[in-house]
């Protein structure tokens, strides 16, 4: 039962399977002869108390029940039931047939209207993991091998270890082998009973892992009785943490280029209006908000019209909430903003009352209560890169951030329609007099600047709440970080944007988001104070116009 | 008749909403009913549900009648989340329009603007929301739930072997009062059931917090320390749904790190997709699962009346109807519709409510409530996983806080006070 496959010679790992063997020989000794055929087990199944039902996972475990993996998987999906008169347990398969969960053959002469569901709660779903820990080993498919070890790692139940054993014999995958080795470690390094050289071996063995699930079990050891294995444990996790605290540092970094680039997403728009035209746009949150709803609109229309092509929904989007906020933007721009320059106070008061409009015009149309924007399955999921943990999401969204940042560059620096915004920002009436038409610029420019906040509203609305607040949250970040890159700047936005938002992810674990957020603005202030122009200041004629 | 009428029309109808009024055949006028919830601004998301709630249970009291013969008529205004306008509005509706009772008010703050106002021109104000008690007035009537119809049999639950025995404690917050109250309630809970200050992390955050990756991954690593962890989170509003997507995408499942919200209802996880947040759990004084007939009916009546079947109930809409129900039981049992009359007689009034027991006014102006414990499940309701046996009495002074411990609020004469002192004898703290 216990026979070792002779795949490694290291010593440590010699020693554990010792171990490993140790232990399986007394629980096996120990189990009860009564596990069989599990009608206890199932019998447990429709009472109709999660307690119980926890109960009945572990008994079925323990069973040669041939179904026993059918019952559990329908009962993590919630398709078990039992009939509470007979105290019979049935399934249904996935086409929806009702099976005998005893034999699995189709259920005869029962209705599923007489039947209840066996509930599900926390406990269960424990109850699950942890025999998923057992069951899963012998999976066929190598992904889910790895998710059980890690799960018996977790439960460290004793009665796994057997399964591991017999797992570690057969697995070829290093991957695989590393957690199914370290899942053992765990069990005999929490089992009191075993030799003190073996926990020590398995002690090492865990301290080779750097993950939460190591440190958490490591406190558990260190905070245990006194010894050798405690004293092992309490230097092991000690290195343990200090890793963990200098990954914790970089991953603070990755968060706060993360909240850089959605500060970036949303001020670059702004960089263009405030920044580079001098408009004080305070509606710019609202054109974010309708690109945003604009992703939304097509998601909905695509879930209709061609169901297939939902997972590029957001590629759609950011065109048409390009052309969307763009569109309005420039209606803003013609209808309002034209008879107000040189006005700023009056510019500021007439698009903040725009902006509540807006705000209310969409509350009418689609309602207040936030809107559910499907993420496409690229943005969802995360990935282990060293000690850090990536969200893909939040990566792409860095990506996209950069991308806008180099296309919005290329159109201002390559093309003849930026060289007529760059000029007409530097000097208007000269710019006029070489025949540039500079009204339709000054509407152009806005429009490039708003249908950027539309793009940053598809991003958004990957992350935030899809509600017409949307807009508010941002709009003073948003001048923030323009105001202290330097006005009509572009890489002092980016600069900005970034500098900020590292800054902040540092500064919060520490004083917590709210006190976070006010030192940052301090600091802001004292940095405006010295340098009025921000980071990057423009100079020459331009900063006179 | 005719004439005394056209006074009372020019008076005051002719200052408001006209629309609303109905064509006054009937043997009296109608008796006004005033609606105070925000239809704009952030908190339209949450109180425009009420506002519909209270216009569906007058149009249903009409449909049988009225009350006392007389037919109800709903002055509805918006406050607009803007807490001065809830004082001026309150003002207008008792004032110029003259209202018998006004059904209001979601956030503690706007509910604190309200106060005076009605202390003043000695109306009613039922409020219909969960809050951080620490409050007992003669002219509110607060048909949430105080602490501990949420909070502390919340923290029970998790304490216990089916909530997992959770040793360790995040009290993650929105930065306003009803967190900061309800947590150091909390916090003084814990540590009178042995809990150590350092396995109790607070946390608090802005309005509308929408980065919460670093905040998050401190949760994990506080949960990493080889004790059970749980969240319990007073999050509030919008900010809850980044934080239950950062969640998702760190991993954290329910089983590891379970997270109690106590604002997070039905309503709330319709704009989210609920997959990743199966087993979480949220405290409540009632869910739209709950299987009984009335409950039934009564979101078939909310369908119908909305025109839409896929509309949510929750917990503050129950709060709502029985606030309504109680008032109508108060004004036949004192026979007027004088505010004096009906804070008397809404002592001791009892309704059925939703989860198939029965909401009894007590002296403390708080209502009797039934504490719900559910799991968020994938298709966005909750499934009960546990409940108080019966309905619990509101505790409007917390008696876990040093300063309000021996606080007593009792509306019957011959006390009639809302904060009596047991330790001194005297009204007043």
């Amino acid at each position: 039962m216990f026979r070792i496959a002779v795949v490694s010679v290291s010593p440590v790992s010699r020693a554990l399977r010792a171990g490993l063997g140790a232990i399986v020989a007394l629980l096996i000794c120990a189990a009860p002869a009564s596990a069989g055929h599990g009608d206890e087990a199932l019998a447990r199944f429709t009472t109709d108390r999660f307690a119980d039902t926890a109960e009945g996972i572990k008994a079925l475990v323990a069973s040669h029940l041939a179904t026993k993996d059918a019952i559990l998987q329908a009962l993590g999906e919630g398709r078990l039931y039992f009939d509470p008169v007979r105290k019979q347990v049935y399934f249904k398969d996935i086409k929806g047939r009702l099976d005998d969960a005893k034999t699995g053959a189709p259920a005869a002469g029962v209705t599923a209207d007489a039947l209840k569901t066996v509930r599900v709660s926390n406990l269960v779903r424990s109850a699950l993991q942890d025999a998923r820990g057992s069951t899963g080993l012998t999976s066929s498919d190598p992904a889910k091998r790895l998710a059980a070890a890690h799960d018996a790692f977790r439960s460290h139940d004793p009665a796994a270890l057997a399964a591991i054993d017999a797992a570690l014999a057969k697995e070829k995958s290093p991957q695989v082998r590393r957690a199914l080795a370290a899942a053992g470690a765990a069990i005999i390094a929490l089992n009191s009973k075993a030799a003190d050289q073996d926990r020590l071996q398995a002690v090492a063995v865990i301290g080779k892992q750097n993950d939460a699930a190591a440190i958490s079990l490591l406190s558990q050891l260190r905070d245990g009785p006194k010894g050798d294995v405690q004293a092992a444990a309490a230097s092991a996790l000690a290195r343990l943490q200090m890793q963990a605290a200098v990954w914790s540092g970089l991953q603070n970094i990755w968060y706060g280029l993360s909240y850089g680039s959605v500060l970036l997403l949303a001020a670059v728009g702004l960089a263009i209006t405030f920044g580079v035209i001098g408009v004080i746009n305070m509606a710019h949150g609202e054109m974010v908000m309708l690109g945003a709803y604009t992703t939304y609109v097509v998601q909905q229309w695509l879930d209709i019209a061609h169901p297939d092509w939902l997972g590029a929904s957001l590629f759609i989007a950011i065109p048409a909430a390009f052309i969307v906020s763009g569109l309005v933007g420039m209606a803003i721009e013609r209808g309002i903003i034209r008879f107000l320059y040189g006005r700023p106070l009056e510019t500021l008061l007439a698009t903040f009352g725009l902006s509540l409009i807006l705000q209310q015009a969409v509350r009418t149309l689609f309602g207040a209560d936030n809107r559910d924007v499907v993420s496409p399955y690229f943005m969802r999921g995360t990935f282990p890169l060293g000690g850090l943990s990536i969200t893909f999401g939040r990566m792409w969204i860095i990506v996209f951030a950069l991308l806008v940042f180099a296309a919005l560059q290329l159109v201002l620096r390559a093309t003849p329609f930026g060289l007529k915004i760059r000029a007409v920002t530097q000097n208007r009436r000269m710019a006029s007099a070489m025949g540039i038409d500079t009204n339709r610029i000054d509407a152009l420019a806005f429009g490039l600047g708003s249908g950027i906040a539309g793009i940053a509203g598809v991003a958004l609305s990957q992350i935030d709440n899809v509600s017409p607040n949307l807009g508010q949250s941002y709009i003073i970040d948003s001048f923030m970080v323009v105001v202290f890159g330097g006005v009509g700047n572009l890489w002092g936005t980016m600069v900005a944007a970034m500098s900020l938002g590292v800054a902040n992810k540092l500064i919060e674990p520490f004083v917590g988001a709210v006190l976070g957020k006010i030192i940052i603005l301090v600091l802001l202030i004292l940095f405006i104070q010295r340098r009025p122009r921000g980071l990057f200041a423009l100079k020459g004629r331009a900063v006179e116009a | 008749m005719a004439l005394s009428r056209r006074n009372f029309l020019a008076a005051t109808g002719a200052l408001t909403g006209a629309s609303l009024m109905r064509p006054a055949f009937a043997a009296a006028e109608p008796i006004k009913v005033g609606i105070l919830h925000s239809l704009s601004g952030t908190m339209a998301i949450s109180e425009s549900t009420l506002k519909d709630t209270q216009l569906m249970m007058i149009a249903a009291q009409n449909a049988k009648g009225g009350v006392l013969g007389r037919k109800l008529e709903p002055v509805v205004v918006d406050p607009a989340s803007n807490w001065p306008l809830f004082a001026e509005k309150a003002r207008e509706l008792i004032s110029k329009d003259k209202v018998s009772v006004i059904f209001g008010c979601w956030t503690s703050v706007s509910r604190k603007s309200v106060l005076p106002v009605v202390k003043e021109l000695d109306s009613i104000l039922f409020y219909p929301v969960q809050y951080e008690g620490q409050e007992c007035e003669r002219n509110v009537f607060y048909t949430g739930a105080a602490p501990n119809q949420q909070a502390i049999p919340a923290v029970d639950y998790l304490m216990s072997k089916d909530g997992g025995n959770v040793k360790r404690w995040v009290l993650a917050g929105t930065d306003y009062v009803y967190p900061r109250t309800t947590n150091k309630i909390l916090e003084a809970y814990l540590k009178l059931k042995g809990v150590a200050a350092e396995d109790i992390m607070i946390n608090y955050t802005p309005f509308g917090q929408s980065d919460w990756q670093t905040i998050v991954s401190d949760i994990k690593k506080f949960g990493s320390a080889g004790k059970k962890t749980a969240v319990v989170s007073t999050i509030n509003g919008d900010a809850n749904v980044p934080f239950y997507k950062e969640l998702g995408n760190q991993g954290i499942k329910a089983t590891d790190i379970p997270v109690m919200a106590f604002s997070v209802g039905e309503e709330e996880l319709a704009g989210m997709d609920t997959k990743p947040l199966v087993g979480h759990l949220a405290a409540w004084n009632y869910f739209e699962s709950v299987d009984t007939p009335i409950n039934k009916a009564f979101i078939n009546q909310w369908h119908s009346f909305i025109k839409n079947p896929k509309r949510t109930t929750n917990d503050p809409m129950e709060a709502s109807m029985i606030g309504f129900n109680m008032w109508v039981q108060a004004v036949e049992k004192a026979q007027s519709f004088k505010p004096d009359d009906v804070i008397d007689a809404l002592i001791g009034v009892s309704v059925p409510n939703l989860t198939g027991g029965t909401a009894t006014m007590m002296p403390n102006h708080h209502i009797t409530k039934p504490v719900l414990i559910g799991e968020i499940q994938a298709n966005g309701q909750f499934d009960v996983v546990w409940q108080t046996p019966g309905e619990v009495v509101a505790q409007e002074w917390s008696p876990y806080l040093p300063e309000s411990k021996d606080l007593i609020g009792d509306w019957r004469k011959p006390m009639s006070c809302g904060n009596f002192n047991v330790k001194t004898g005297h009204c007043g703290g």
